[in-house]
């Protein structure tokens, strides 16, 4: 008769040696099923001495785990094996391409204003917003604007029927939205209201249809210096230049006074353009200090309050920006330059993030 | 506004650089636009006499010059001028120059057998004017070997600064200088404008003539009458300045009053005496009047319109442009001389009306100085007399000066309140001392008057800006916005981020921003909605811009169509934006409105494209909805649509009966076909401020309770009439039992012969939801007895056996 440790040799070398899993399946009923060899021995147990039995129990006992143990390996390596033979069969060809989805985009005037909104929001200014059709009063007259002012002619106003020969027109600016938000709260004011504006000028660097925004800052206290403070900040968060050169210099706006055009370095070295130092200036927003006929037109004592406001086209700093050389294409809904000039939905500007990826 | 460095330099005293002035300039609010450098290109160009011109041996029309170009050594050229003659002087540019004005670059050539070695130019081969009739022809005294630049005066930059309109008193060369002394660049020379004594009295009078309520139309007139000029040719100096501003000289007299304009700002209009009837009568015109203006339009005015009139018809429209008839000549002899203020208000409105545009004008309505009408008159006569001769008469004054403004008060204290600069005050005092200001008054308070030429002044913060902008904007300290609170409070109101939050949903979902304009044509605007009398634009661009849009689907649809007809068929386009409904202030609102066209995507191996349907519209509305918070199961579905859409493959999603929250569905074809679009569209209209606003504000969510036990899901299938709407038995089935049916979902949809006509097979998976206890057969069993009867009463169908 075969001892354990024979045993052992005998069935482990069978394990070792079996290629399939029923092969091991064979070995496992003829060691350990009711008629196994391994059961056998332990029957035979039941006719042995007690203290022999314990002894000879135990070597029984660790011989059926090692058996075991040895069969669950070896059965998991041959799974594997086959499984893996099975995955060979299975190859497809990963060159192909996926179902192709649409890739949706942000304009960039909705990214722009976002831009804007981000940066004049971390000063603690808030959106404001105000109707496309106005009447004269809020458009013009209340600006500091009368019906014979020269400005007025410049605008190339959109008119409207209106009623009682009252024509309504579309406003020429966003600044119809300070007289609205002045006329209906209080002081202190500190809005930014980005929205559609329109003149009727149709060529390469005017569209019917463009966009503004504008800032109104009114309070006790805020001067011409704050401005400057405020839109230096702004045109080099904006920018994204730290030491970008920003020039105020005197200018006319008829509801300001004094009134500023500010201007941001640029340069045209080597044919290529771009915003920071140089030898150039570029204009890009309109300010001043607020004139205080409009602050008295919407009933705010200009002896009490003062504050300023600017404005500036949403287009034209995209454009510069971005690099985007016509306005009119702004408005085509080209598929090609919504997709080329657009921005993925989760680039969502923010502090924390930067404005830009 | 032009004008050259030299010409600045007779009204200011300066030994500032070209760049230092043109610096100067930008920082007090008069931008500089340019700097024309004219020299540049003919350094090379020196003046030359024709020592000897013969006739070419070999060519009619030609000459052989021998040219002395002053450096002792003389040259021989071909000449085809015809006023190449011996011994004028003329510009010669030597061998090996570039000539500007044809781009050709001088090489000996020989000509018809001469070798020429050189050229005598004309104005238009240097590149000054358009004048090639012949060569330069320098006045006899002029040195040779001189460069031609500075001979010509042409070493003289112009420069070129924009004028805001509050600064008519800039329209003039000598308001600039004005400007530039207060800033410290010079000073103002003085202006000889002392009397003239007049010879005699004017043999034409002038009478201002307007009712009591238009007496402002032109309330002062000074004139002069000077008989014995002639009228001849200016001399070099008054072309030279007029060419270099861009002026082309006409004659003596027209060019002074042009000179005039230009330097001092004072326009001026000069009649011929002789073809005045009678005196002269400033008045309104009569309705229908016509006049023959200088410009050789015929006009017809009206009765707002000032003209100056003889005994027999108006000569002259005033404050724009004088007549044809009376205007000089060069056989005119005695003229009369108008220096008068015209109102800037009803100016403006003769030209627009008339569509005449002209320097007077230009200035008139931006407001001239109506004290300087006399002194101007005197300057005016002084230059008559040393160019054309003659003798002046006593002044014509008709009228007066109309009122300045009123003296205004400063504080000084409020130029460091309003601007946070800190200025002393014997600089501001200074400052407006050099504009034309006089300050007087206590210390805190002072009274300040107005010169004459600045009507812009009109309060304080005026003066407050005259002393900052001389002071320097620059010098104004940057100071950072304090803030109210530690951290911003959200720049957003709900509204506005639901259209930000739609607009980077619909981006995510695939669509395309694009932003079309708030117009549209009148007739595809009509597709899509009565338009009303209120929005449709007096005076559009063109008629595809006629109307404000309804809706911002034609625009969104016509652009799918130029897309289509560059090849690109399958189009996704949204735009969060306004539609318009009516003129006021609330009759506006924003719709977040995309299409999406063609197939669903391109040609692919794995996975056929199909035709984009009313469902997919119905996803992306579904999606922007409930990232807006909208409970979207409590929405009903209602199908009676919008004509624009498809009748039977569209619908409104709602909350109760009034409120739309969207619109979804196919785009009817009869508007695709009127658009010219090829179909299938389908497209969808969000409403995000339609949504309701939450009623807690606090951010925390309803507690979680997740059950322990699992769901059990129940399929069925009944056949119903086909007219039976999926949701009525989705809603049948989940009212069936409230606290165990947790979804209902539509898994199948058949209709088939087997089935009967009219009828339809629906299938539903039912999902229990234990909470409490595992269920037992029985309890399932119940619930889905229940869904049957359920739905089979509501819908009249049957459980499919």
């Amino acid at each position: 008769m075969e001892t354990p440790d024979q045993l052992r040799d005998a069935l482990l070398k069978d394990i070792n040696t079996a290629d399939t899993v029923q092969a091991l399946e064979d070995i496992r009923v003829a060691a350990l099923g009711k008629k196994g060899r391994i059961t056998d021995m332990m029957k035979g147990l039941s006719q042995m001495e007690p203290d022999e039995r314990k002894a000879a129990g135990q070597a029984l006992n660790a011989l059926k785990g090692e058996v075991a143990d040895a069969l669950e390996a070896k059965k998991t390596s041959l799974g594997d094996a086959e499984l893996d033979q099975r995955l060979m069969t299975e190859k497809i060809d990963i060159t192909l391409s996926p179902v192709p989805e649409s890739k949706g985009t942000i304009h960039p005037i909705s990214q722009t204003i976002d831009e804007i909104t981000l940066i004049f929001g971390e000063m603690g200014f808030t959106v404001a917003e105000g109707p496309d059709i106005e009447d004269d009063w809020h458009n013009f007259t209340a600006l500091n604007i009368p019906l014979d002012h020269p400005a007025r002619q410049e605008h190339d106003t959109f008119y409207l029927p209106g009623e009682d020969g009252e024509r309504k027109v579309l406003r020429t600016h966003t600044s119809p939205v300070q007289i609205r938000t002045m006329t209906d709260g209080e002081p202190p004011i500190r809005i930014i209201v980005p929205g559609r504006t329109y003149r009727s000028d149709y060529d390469a660097t005017h569209s019917p249809m463009f966009h503004q925004v504008e800032g109104l800052v009114i309070d006790k206290t805020s001067h011409m210096g704050h401005l400057k403070g405020c839109l230096i900040e702004f045109c080099r968060a904006f920018f994204e230049v730290d030491d970008l050169p920003v020039r105020f210099r005197p200018s006319y706006f008829p509801f300001t006074e004094p009134s500023a055009e500010v201007d941001i370095g640029c340069t045209r070295e080597g044919g290529e353009f771009r915003i920071g130092h140089g030898d150039d200036w570029l204009e890009i927003l309109g300010s001043g200090m607020i004139n205080p006929n409009v602050l008295s037109n919407c009933g705010i004592d200009p002896n009490e309050y003062q504050g300023f406001a600017f404005g500036m086209g949403v287009e034209r700093v995209a454009m510069l920006k971005y690099g985007i050389p016509d306005l009119r294409t702004f408005f085509e809904s080209d598929l090609r330059w919504l997709r080329h000039y657009g921005f993925r939905s989760l680039e969502v500007p923010g502090m924390v993030g930067g404005l830009n990826r | 506004m032009k004008f050259t460095l030299s010409w600045l330099k007779e009204h200011l005293d300066t030994t500032a650089s070209l760049k230092e002035i043109t610096d100067a300039l930008t920082m007090v609010g008069l931008e500089l636009e340019g700097v024309e450098d004219r020299a540049k290109g003919l350094e090379t160009f020196v003046t030359a006499k024709v020592l000897e011109a013969t006739q070419h041996p070999n060519a009619d029309r030609l000459r052989v010059c021998t040219v002395d170009p002053g450096n002792g050594e003389t040259v021989e050229l071909v000449c085809g001028a015809p006023n190449a003659l011996t011994g004028m002087i003329g510009v010669f540019a030597p061998g090996g120059s570039y000539i500007p004005g044809t781009g050709i670059t001088l090489k000996p050539t020989e000509i018809r057998g001469v070798t020429s070695n050189g050229m005598l130019l004309s104005e238009r081969e240097m590149n000054i004017s358009d004048e090639h009739d012949g060569i330069i022809d320098l006045p006899e005294n002029t040195p040779i070997g001189q460069p031609a630049v500075i001979v010509m005066g042409l070493d003289d930059p112009i420069i070129e600064i924009a004028i805001t309109p509050n600064r008519g008193d800039c329209l003039g060369v000598r308001g600039v200088a004005r400007d530039l002394a207060a800033a410290g660049i010079g000073s103002l020379k003085p202006l000889a404008n002392g009397p003239v004594p007049g010879a005699f009295k004017s043999d034409i009078n002038v009478h201002l003539d307007f009712d009591a309520n238009a007496q402002a139309a032109c309330p002062y007139f000074v004139g002069r009458y000077i008989r014995g000029v002639s009228n001849g040719e200016s001399p070099q100096w008054l072309k030279e300045k007029l060419l270099s501003i861009g002026l082309r000289p006409i004659s003596a007299l027209v060019d002074i009053t042009n000179l005039m304009t230009f330097d001092l700002n004072r326009p001026l209009h000069v009649f011929d005496a002789g073809k005045i009837k009678g005196d002269l009568t400033v008045r309104l015109a009569k309705d229908g009047e016509t006049l023959k203006a200088l410009n050789e339009k015929e006009y017809t005015l009206d009765h707002d319109m000032t003209v100056i009139a003889d005994e027999s018809a108006a000569e002259a429209l005033g404050g724009v442009m004088g007549g044809e008839i009376s205007g000089v000549s060069e056989t005119t002899q005695n003229v009369f001389v108008e220096s008068a203020y015209f109102d800037p208000v009803r100016t403006a409105m003769t030209g627009r009306k008339l569509n005449l545009q002209s320097d007077a004008r230009y200035r008139f309505e931006r407001g001239i100085d109506p004290a300087f009408l006399e002194n101007g008159m005197e300057v005016a006569t002084r230059l008559i007399l040393d160019l054309c001769g003659g003798e002046p008469s006593e002044l014509v004054v008709a009228g007066a000066s109309p009122a300045t403004t009123a003296p205004i008060y400063l504080r000084p204290d409020r130029v460091q309140e309003l601007t946070g600069v800190e200025i002393s005050r014997d600089e501001i005092q200074r400052i407006l001392a050099i504009l034309g200001f006089e300050v007087s008054g206590d210390s805190d308070q002072w009274q300040v008057s107005i010169p004459s030429w600045r009507s812009d002044i009109v309060h304080e913060a005026c003066l407050v800006e005259e002393v900052v902008r001389i002071n320097g904007f620059d010098a104004i300290p940057a100071t950072p916005l304090p803030r109210e609170t530690s951290l911003p409070k959200p720049a957003l109101n709900q509204n506005q981020k639901r259209r930000s939050i739609s607009r980077r949903i619909l981006a995510g979902r695939g669509l395309v921003e694009a932003v079309t304009y708030s117009f549209m044509g009148d007739k595809e605007a009509a597709l899509f909605a009565d338009i009303q009398r209120s929005v449709v634009i007096g005076n559009p661009i063109s008629s595809e811009l006629s109307v404000m849009r309804p809706t911002a689907l034609g625009n969104l649809i016509q652009a799918a169509g130029r897309n289509a007809d560059k090849g690109f068929a399958d189009v996704d386009l949204f735009e969060v934006g306004p539609e318009y409904y009516g003129d006021g202030p609330d009759d506006q609102r924003i719709a977040a409105t995309g299409i999406r066209t063609g197939q669903t995507h391109t040609k692919h191996w794995a996975e056929a494209p199909k035709p984009v349907d009313a469902y997919m519209a119905k996803a992306d509305a579904n999606a922007v909805l409930e990232a807006l918070g909208a409970p979207v199961e409590k929405l009903q579905v209602f199908t009676d649509v919008r004509p624009y859409y498809h009748p039977g493959r569209a619908g409104e999603l709602h909350l109760g009966p009034k409120n739309t929250l969207a619109r979804f569905g196919e785009i009817n074809p009869k508007v695709l076909r009127a658009l010219g679009v090829k179909g299938p569209v389908v497209a969808f209209e969000i409403y995000p401020d339609a949504v309701p606003t939450p009623k807690s504000k606090s951010a925390a969510r309803k507690l979680l309770s997740l059950s322990a036990f699992q769901p059990i899901e129940r399929d069925f299938a009944f056949v119903v009439d086909s007219d039976i709407d999926a949701a009525k038995i989705v809603q049948a089935a989940r009212g069936a039992e409230k606290v165990l049916i947790d979804d209902v979902r539509v898994f199948d949809l058949f209709e088939g012969p087997s089935l009967g006509e009219g009828k339809k097979s629906l299938a539903i998976t039912v999902v229990l939801q234990p909470t409490e206890k595992t269920l037992t057969d029985e309890e399932i069993e119940g619930v889905a007895q229940k869904v049957v009867q359920s739905v089979e009463k509501v819908t009249g169908g049957v459980l499919r056996s």
